[in-house]
């Protein structure tokens, strides 16, 4: 299961990265939906996975004679699922928005030179 | 000591916010309550800072959860200067905001998201737990999104997009590291990660953990080579939004690194030679980049990058007169950056345009502002005895000491570049006589006379306030150097903080 996920971790790293060195702006979005996604299974794998055990530990326990789950790295992926959640949505809107400004895909058309502003 | 006080400036902000939501559409009431919520939090903060300062760091457990289990909010002496320093800002950047942002803006929430991003600073100031960290960092770039992007011209879209796209990736590094952390510790408070980092044997994994923190924060600092999204992005939003940004979201990423690097990932020779190596890049590659702007933002925003260099460089050092060094830069830099691109967004009112070329004339229209930006100028350039000398001349003694010699030499040059740009900007904006219109361009006019007085007083007051803090600094510099070396001493013996935390029996 380890080998499994580590090997996935490995692979979204290794496109999102991949993707956001492409010029296209899609593509950047791709990317960083990507990174995301492999960070979120790594802490999820360094979570040390257990199967099959509760994650509370019974009241009159004195000590650790078992391995227990633990919550805490769902608790941080639920966390960081949700916030990575609204970047893209707000991401997705942003490019939209400069896809009908600017008319292209292309990241290097992004360079409208100095204009007058507030 | 447990005190749920520390807190407030969170809160509050939180607060503000929230009603500004409720508030919606109205413009008037919109401006009130942002001053009055910044000038409320001034003065808690100022109670706060005096709380700490001469009594002993304050902790807060969310929820009473004990302290490596729930999540801590801290209050040392270096979280709350910070959040005293960010309340200035803040009120500083809200009344100018109340004249200087269009009413369109303010109709589509600029207030609210406003105080989201000063709730976000705050609590990242404060927080105590490497997650909770990650996602006050969220809440301040999300908040920054949206304030760089409101209004939707196209230059600021096109910045948005670099800003975006980097700041996300710097969090996913940050989110890596505060993985691997918790995989190989097991643990989350800042407090106890400090003691379970020290106690591993395994300092390449330490030393590879630390190095996807110092991307990540690199990023936010804007730091050679990651800086490139500064420049890019900083000259395209409103110049009170900018303000914000140049005086507080890059310093989030010192303040950062600084507490990292002091807390949980005391660094070694390599990560030593790193910092220096970065440092020195920094200032040269800011400092060269300021030279050939002729858009007085774009310039200032290269500043910001140039003199970033400097408190990493103090950073760098790691010693006691160096980290002091680097924290009285600190201070002054969040004041007078701040300040300059307020500066910038009135020089804007004042001629219509922020180009060079074009501008001109500004001292004889306008002599009394002319003087009171000069003061800020001098003090970014670090005029004796104004605030930017004194932690140069603490940089420099350091540097004599640890024999960093070619880092004494990046801080000359980055200072003296600041010197020439500063004084080209005063002669081609203040002394030389305005460009003849040739009549193709477009006429540029004065926005600012025609503005009523309470107006006119709500665009200079900031500056004259931010100005005489600036002054403070300079001019009380023993009372400052004092915050700094407690401060210094906090961060180089880290068991107050940590028996704060974890009380004294860890």
């Amino acid at each position: 299961m380890e080998i499994l996920l580590l090997i996935l971790i490995a692979l979204l790293y290794s496109t999102g990265i991949y993707m956001l060195l492409r010029r296209s702006m899609v593509k950047l979005l791709i990317g960083l939906g990507l990174l995301g996604n492999g960070v979120n299974i790594l802490i999820f794998l360094l979570g040390s996975i257990t199967k099959g055990k509760p994650p509370v530990i019974d009241d009159k326990a004195s000590l650790f004679r078992d391995i227990y789950a633990d919550p805490i790295p769902q608790a941080l992926i639920l966390t960081a699922i949700v916030i990575s959640f609204g970047l893209q949505a707000f991401a997705i809107v942003l490019l939209k928005r400069v896809y009908v400004l600017v008319n292209s895909d292309d990241l290097d058309d992004l360079n409208t030179p100095e204009e007058e502003d507030i | 000591m447990i005190d749920n006080y520390l807190i407030l400036p969170v809160a509050i902000h939180l607060f503000a916010a929230i009603l500004l939501l409720f508030l919606w559409r109205r413009t008037v009431a919109h401006r009130i309550v942002s001053i009055a919520t910044s000038f409320i939090v001034m003065l808690l903060s100022i109670r706060l800072f005096s709380k700490v300062y001469n009594g002993n760091i304050l902790i807060m457990e969310a929820g009473s959860w004990k302290a490596p289990f729930g999540i801590v909010f801290v209050a040392d002496v270096f979280s709350c200067t910070l959040v005293l320093l960010t309340s200035f800002a803040a009120l500083a950047v809200s009344i100018f905001s109340s004249a200087g942002i269009s009413r369109s803006r303010i109709l589509y929430g600029y207030f609210p998201i406003f105080h989201f991003l000063v709730m976000g600073l705050n609590g990242a100031f404060l927080t105590g737990d490497i997650f909770n960290l990650y996602v006050w960092f969220e809440v301040i770039i999300i908040s920054s999104f949206v304030l760089m992007t409101l209004g939707g011209r196209k230059a600021q879209v096109e910045g948005a997009v670099k800003y975006m796209a980097m700041n996300i990736l710097a969090s996913t590094f940050f989110l890596t590291g505060i993985g691997i952390l918790y995989g190989i510790t097991g643990t989350l408070n800042m407090a106890d990660l400090s003691i379970k980092i020290a106690a591993l044997e395994n300092r390449n994994l330490v030393n590879i953990t630390a190095l996807f923190f110092i991307i990540g924060f690199g990023i936010k600092a804007a730091v050679f080579p990651l800086y490139f999204w500064l420049p890019s992005s900083y000259h395209t939003p409103p110049s009170a939004v900018v303000a914000t940004f140049g005086g507080l979201l890059t310093k989030v990423g010192i303040y950062a690194l600084f507490r990292i690097s002091t807390l949980i990932f005391v660094p070694d020779e390599f990560t030593k030679n790193l910092l220096l190596f970065i440092a020195v890049f920094t200032i040269l590659t800011g400092s060269f980049g300021a030279l050939i702007k002729r858009n007085i933002r774009r310039m200032f925003s290269y500043l910001i990058v140039c003199h970033i260099g400097f408190m990493i460089g103090g950073l760098a050092m790691f010693t006691g007169v160096a980290i002091t060094g680097a924290l009285i830069y600190l201070f002054h830099d969040i004041m007078v950056k701040t300040n300059m691109f307020l500066i910038a967004g009135l020089i804007r009112q004042l001629k219509g345009t922020m180009n060079m070329d074009k501008l001109g004339g500004l001292y004889t229209d306008y002599p009394k502002i002319s003087l009171l930006i000069a003061i800020v100028l001098f003090s970014l350039a670090g005029i004796p005895p104004l605030s930017g000398f004194w932690p140069k001349l603490y940089l420099f003694e350091a540097g004599f000491i640890n024999r960093q010699y070619i880092l004494i030499g990046a801080i000359i040059i980055g200072s003296f570049i600041t010197l020439y740009v500063i004084a080209k900007m005063w002669a081609d904006v203040f002394w030389k006589n305005p460009p003849e219109n040739d009549g193709r361009g477009e006429e540029l006019k004065d926005s600012f006379a025609t503005l009523s007085l309470s107006k006119k007083t709500m665009l200079v007051s900031p500056i004259v306030f931010l100005a005489a803090i600036s002054l403070y600094l300079g001019f009380c510099a023993q009372n400052i150097t004092e915050v700094a070396e407690r401060i210094t001493s906090e961060m180089l013996d880290t068991t107050p903080y940590i028996e704060a935390v974890l009380g004294k029996t860890y």
